[in-house]
């Protein structure tokens, strides 16, 4: 199928279309996707030039297999699959090299009032401090409750994307929840939790 | 004892405790608290804040699914030339197996058409040393 004009087309046309290998096609799915595909990516791995990475091997990935695409998924719902994977797989080269990704918390900037009272203002909405929270999660928390509680996967496709059984994937998911919810939510006098003791006595 | 509906929210009782490890669960369904924890949740005002907290997290994620992060300049072109690319190394690789296949054929029909020359010849010679023994 040609289509006159790629960028009217509806999605499921260029899905079709780009199964039975109509290039530009494909592209023109790129460039509506490229944004969500990236905003997950940054969303797992917290780093710009790595979520690059993670958005040129998931791209390259759907491109080779989007002639196996069934099409009883959404395509998008395929390809954040996709992507997971990809970070999964880049995330776990950069633990065997480095020894802290996985299983560390990353380096980001401290937006919480106490120690940065100038982050109170940018951080005051909901959105950023819940984005500021599950950026500070340990990535192998933040995979599992981004891709269930944002994206909608369930847990055998959690399971499936990032190597783990379904049960470790609801248990990881229970304690990101947890965790968010003591980082935006604290009740009064609550304590913050200690993840590193709750991380060694729960490791998974 | 005070009524546990008016015990002090700051102090979280061992049935908090219990309750509290499961509520991630339970606010998406994918954990049903029994009746001691039901009915615990429906007297104690700590738990059911939690409650509440844990539905108002899952409503903000949720909402996040529409909002994307600014895109590094230049990304889609990178993605587009890496798929490019990417496409002329699988032609490449597609002439370079079509070649191989049809050297592969050409040996095949080569050494088929060698046999049955063999073939005939041996034939005809057989054909020769039986003749005599015709007459």
């Amino acid at each position: 199928m040609r289509f006159a004009d790629p960028s009217t087309a509806l999605v499921d046309d260029l899905v079709d279309a780009a199964r039975a290998g109509d290039h530009v096609a494909f592209e023109e799915l790129v460039r509506r996707t490229y944004a969500d595909t990236y905003t997950l990516a940054r969303r797992l791995v917290s780093d710009e030039e790595d979520a690059r990475d993670v958005v040129q091997e998931a791209y390259l990935r759907a491109y080779r297999s989007i002639g196996r695409f069934r099409g009883d998924a959404q395509f998008s719902t395929w390809l954040y699959r996709i992507t997971a994977n990809c970070a999964s797989t880049h995330l776990g080269r950069r633990r065997r090299h480095r020894h802290d990704e996985l299983d560390e918390e990353v380096d980001v900037p401290d937006t919480s009032p106490d120690h940065d009272p100038a982050a109170m203002a940018t951080a005051s909405l909901l959105r950023d401090r819940l984005e500021a929270a599950i950026a500070e999660l340990p990535p192998r928390l933040r995979a599992v409750v981004v891709l269930r509680d944002i994206y909608d996967l369930n847990h055998a496709q959690i399971a499936e994307e990032l190597g783990i059984t379904e049960s470790a994937a609801k248990v990881r998911l229970h304690r990101a929840r947890r965790r968010l919810r003591t980082q935006v939510f604290p009740l009064r006098g609550e304590e913050p939790l200690d993840h590193e003791v709750e991380d060694q006595a729960h490791a998974s | 004892m005070l009524p546990e509906r008016i015990r002090d929210r700051q102090a979280p009782t061992e049935p908090c405790t219990a309750v509290a490890a499961a509520l991630p669960g339970v606010v998406d369904g994918s954990i049903r608290l029994d009746r001691a924890d039901r009915r615990h949740v429906e007297q104690c005002l700590r738990c059911q804040a939690e409650l509440a907290q844990y539905r108002k997290l899952l409503r903000a994620m949720q909402a996040l699914r529409t909002s994307t992060a600014p895109v590094p300049t230049g990304l889609v072109t990178d993605v587009l030339a890496h798929l490019e690319a990417a496409g002329e190394r699988s032609a490449v690789r597609a002439a370079l197996t079509g070649r191989k296949v049809a050297y592969l054929g050409g040996i095949a029909a080569a050494t088929a058409a060698a046999g049955a020359g063999a073939a005939i010849v041996l034939v005809s010679r057989g054909r020769k040393g039986r003749l005599p023994l015709a007459g």
